[in-house]
């Protein structure tokens, strides 16, 4: 299959209904396959410590690089945001000024 | 080791939304955001809902925009799917840190529950797993409570379009950065069981300047799940 001439009807209204669908199931493929994968695995202490490293593991890969990438308003907001967490242990206002340092520290030029 | 199922009961999905909806706000202005910039990039409504609806999940939805057709291809699709999967892939870590919650449960409403998983109902559910908690309702009802929610304020973005046009002054941009941030308070259990982190946050910095794309959040997590699986982490169990 060519990718232009056999694919035209995805040119037409129905396209982004059909990429709609698509993107839903790779989406919700990415949400099962690892619950699957997991039944297929033995509960054995050391995959027990593994699972339980994950969660913070998600969390640093996501949002340090991220936030790094915005600079140092990024980073500062980042801190901003787990601190406040830490000491309210308040997630709205913990959001709240991660964002606002972020947009202080852009507003400042920084 | 127990064979019992965890359960799944209607207080716990009322404790999952009522534990949802301290970030119901950050959800609402996310989905705003998203509502407004698939409005520039010359989306309908109906579209913007629609991808709401059934993907539900915003930073790959936000950045699909960026590949969106105009008209549609073969290979523009395949273009937003990999870039959906890239995004998404972190999801199927977060599938396997909550299996074992789920062993046992009966797999249709295992598949269902999944339709909800989001960022935040996993964190919230991660958490009242670690407080001590099993009411598998407390998974699903964060997920489902803020469905109608980010579904709901993508239609409102999508009118409001020109307000939020420019996210970065407000740093719309970073919200979830910002949150995933903030959930790391949570999740603190002292300096040795956070030695993975530290090792997942390494690789992804170094992945993410070596590899172009969205590769970087699986493989720093993947390094942590191997840190984890060789490293002992004290814990007492």
């Amino acid at each position: 299959m060519s990718p232009g001439a056999s694919a035209d009807w995805l040119a037409g209204p129905a396209g982004s209904a059909v990429a709609i669908l698509a993107l839903a199931l790779v989406t919700y493929l990415c949400r099962a396959s690892g619950v699957v994968l997991m039944s297929r695995v033995r509960l054995t202490p050391r995959v027990e410590r593994a699972l339980r490293a994950l969660p913070g593991s998600i969390v640093v890969a996501t949002a340090l690089p991220t936030g790094l990438s915005a600079g140092l308003p990024g980073l500062a907001g980042l801190a901003a945001a787990a601190a406040v967490m830490a000491l309210t242990r308040f997630e709205l206002a913990a959001v709240a000024a991660g964002l606002a340092t972020v947009a202080l520290g852009r507003a400042l030029g920084l | 080791m127990t064979s019992t199922a965890a359960p799944f009961t209607r207080a716990g999905i009322l404790r999952g939304v009522r534990l949802s909806l301290p970030i119901w706000p950050s959800i609402a202005v996310f989905g705003a955001a998203y509502g407004a910039a698939a409005a520039q990039r010359g989306l309908s409504l109906a579209e913007a809902t629609a991808m709401s609806a059934f993907v539900y999940a915003g930073a790959s939805q936000m950045v699909t925009l960026e590949v969106w057709g105009r008209p549609w291809t073969l290979s523009a699709l395949l273009a937003a799917m990999t870039v959906t999967a890239l995004i998404n892939a972190r999801m199927i870590l977060m599938g396997a840190t909550i299996q074992p919650w789920m062993r046992g449960s009966p797999p249709w409403r295992t598949a269902l529950s999944l339709f909800v998983l989001v960022d935040a109902s996993w964190l919230i559910g991660v958490r009242h797993r670690a407080e001590g908690g099993n009411d598998l309702g407390v998974l699903v009802g964060a997920g489902a409570g803020l469905w109608p929610l980010w579904v709901l304020s993508t239609a409102g973005g999508h009118f409001a379009g020109a307000l939020v046009s420019e996210p970065r002054v407000y740093a719309l941009d970073m919200i979830m950065p910002v949150f995933f941030a903030a959930m790391l308070a949570p999740l603190w259990r002292g300096v040795r069981p956070a030695l993975p982190w530290l090792v997942s946050g390494a690789v992804a910095l170094v992945v993410q300047h070596v590899v172009p794309g969205y590769g970087f959040i699986a493989a720093g997590a993947l390094a942590g799940l191997v840190t984890g699986a060789l490293v002992d982490d004290g814990a007492a169990r």
